[in-house]
């Protein structure tokens, strides 16, 4: 087995998910199968191929700092789950 | 003829000849819409009012003869991952639901200034992880032409709309071959520009290295009208590339007389479907005898596309999706304990499975000790990949493939299997790898009666003569005006 149900729970930890117990065993199974698959990208020797990640050149894109309309805060501040004068509202963050 | 039934380019000539108002035209195509879509689910949601108000306008811009565009007035439905400030934009995830943009995205404004009208939002896979439309978190989509089968994913919505006549035509979006294998399955043409060609800015990301936006419409010519409202760069999207902008009008052409077309053989593989196979071959003969030369060429690498595909889309989403955390917009879970136990409650409440699977595969191959065997890997084999394509194209003009190895599956068939459901994708995939376009036409039906996609794939920025290979095709064929049997 290349991951196991503790893989999953460390995993699920960095991407911020809380998972049932049949949740775990299920991805464990299934994340098993797909990167045993993708142990196939090893047959390829790529020593010394270059690493694309995008496929056209991508360079920096610049422009003046100029001063321009931008969203105002109600819209901004408009879909948030909740929001308390003028900012978005979230748990205590230091305990 | 129904009004529903016409092309963008017919509707258009009705609308200036004033045969009818694009009021009319509208009202009819909700009547249709309100008739069938309780069969094949297509929209998400339906912005009548709003549409009227548009259709209105577009009727007093063409009774003026003012800025009269191809698709002034023009009912057009709108896949739920594009941003619109006149509608909610969910992706099809209960973590969105209700969310309302505050801006529209670059291609709605284009076709907006246009004078369109927009009937809704078509149903999708949530995020555009999928190859059936089942990932949906607001319900399952069927294929017009057997409604116990799939319409494709993750566009399924848009095809379903475009090949029940819900619409006139539809946007999609393509990562993996969201516009094509949908616009196979459904028996309409889908196409995948190149990367860079047109804005995402506005387009829900979900891998953003792979991501293009591309039309869905019943024939050829709709596409390249489409194209030509959506293509072009965009100061807002970074990787939009300043390039010429063509007018594809001029792509139209009924003539293949001396195109160079390449055969990948990695595409016709043992076990594929024979019905497909056999439709293909046909359609690689006619083009042959319309002076084509077709010649067998080689793409080495084909096989490892779809494990590449899935590490890097996924390690990608990974990211993108980070921003799903309650705070700024979409769903917040309740009864959490801390600030880390809300994001993580949030995103198990508001994710559907296909997607916690990928942002988990994602998570774990960019992790700590997988980053290389990994990651960098697939970024390496990509660029074999995109190496097959670059030397096929010193020699041709255009590849010719199937779009899909079968035609749509059964609802349910590949749920619980998620690596036989990646595998759906296997001729489409490759081309986003690429970054190069594709168009996928139909080509004929199986004998249970479904319908059979064709793709055509183009070198960078060569949209042209891929449209030019598809539309001499269509001109010789009618598989393009076939319908389903609906209400």
């Amino acid at each position: 087995m290349k991951i196991g149900v503790k893989d999953v729970e460390y995993v699920a930890r960095l991407a911020r998910l809380t998972l049932s117990d049949e949740e775990k065993n299920e991805f464990a199974l299934q994340l098993n199968d797909i990167l045993t698959y993708m142990d196939k990208l090893n047959e390829l020797d790529t020593r010394d191929v270059e690493a694309t990640s995008h496929v056209i050149p991508v360079k920096n894109v610049l422009r003046p700092d100029e001063a321009r309309q931008s969203l105002s805060p109600e819209t901004s501040l408009g879909n948030a789950p909740e929001r308390e004068k003028g900012f978005y509202k979230v748990p205590r963050i230091i305990e | 003829m129904e009004w529903t039934r016409l092309t963008v380019h017919d509707a258009h000539k009705k609308l200036v000849e004033k045969s009818f108002s694009s009021l009319e035209l509208t009202q009819s195509l909700y009547q249709w819409i309100k008739k069938v879509d309780c069969k094949v689910g297509a929209y998400l949601t339906l912005t009548e009012e709003k549409a009227y108000e548009q259709a209105q306008r577009a009727d007093e811009r063409i009774a003026k003869g003012e800025g009269v565009d191809e698709l002034t007035g023009i009912p057009i439905a709108l896949k739920d991952i594009l941003c619109t400030k006149s509608a909610e934009t969910t992706c099809a995830s209960k973590i969105l639901e209700h969310f309302r943009p505050p801006y529209d995205a670059t291609v709605v404004r284009s076709l907006r200034d246009r004078g369109a009208v927009f009937l809704g939002k078509v149903n999708m896979d949530e995020f555009a992880m999928g190859s059936s439309t089942e990932n949906s978190g607001f319900g399952i989509t069927r294929n017009p032409w057997d409604f116990s089968r799939i319409p494709g994913g993750s566009s399924g919505g848009s095809a379903a709309a475009v090949a029940a006549d819900e619409c006139i035509a539809s946007l999609g979006s393509d990562t993996g071959g969201s516009v094509r294998q949908p616009a196979a399955c459904c028996g309409v043409v889908g196409m995948k520009p190149t990367y860079g060609r047109v804005s995402r800015f506005g387009l829900v990301a979900f891998a953003s290295s792979l991501d293009q936006i591309g039309p869905i419409t019943k024939d050829v010519t709709d596409c390249a009208l489409l194209m030509n409202a959506i293509n072009g760069h965009d100061p807002n999207d970074s990787t939009s590339v300043d390039v010429e902008v063509p007018n594809y009008k001029r792509s139209l052409v009924n003539d293949v007389r001396g195109m160079r077309l390449g055969i990948p053989k990695e595409y016709f593989v043992e076990g594929m479907d024979r019905d497909v196979e056999r439709a293909v071959w046909e359609a690689i003969k006619l083009l042959e005898k319309g002076g084509a030369s077709i010649k067998e060429v080689s793409l080495p690498h084909t096989e490892y596309a779809v494990a590449t595909y899935y590490i890097i889309c996924t390690a990608e989403a990974s990211s993108n999706l980070a921003r799903y955390d309650g705070v700024k917009y979409g769903h917040r879970a309740g009864g959490y304990d801390g600030l880390i136990d809300m994001y993580a409650k949030t995103r198990a409440e508001g994710f559907g499975p296909e997607v916690k699977r990928r942002v988990m595969l994602g998570t774990y191959v960019l992790s700590a000790g997988y980053y290389d065997a990994y990651y960098r890997k697939a970024q390496q084999v990509r660029t074999l990949i995109k190496g097959d394509f670059d030397r096929a194209f010193e020699e041709y003009d255009a590849l010719i493939t199937p779009t899909s190895p079968t035609p749509a599956f059964l609802i349910g068939e590949k749920v619980k299997d998620p690596l036989q459901m990646y595998l759906s994708d296997i001729f489409t995939i490759p081309v986003n790898l690429a970054g190069i376009p594709a168009i996928s036409i139909p080509c004929g039906f199986s004998c249970e009666g479904l319908p059979i996609g064709l793709q055509i794939i183009g070198k960078h920025f060569d949209e042209e003569k891929i449209l030019r290979v598809a539309y001499t095709y269509e001109q010789r064929t009618d598989w393009h005006l076939k319908r389903p049997q609906l209400g």
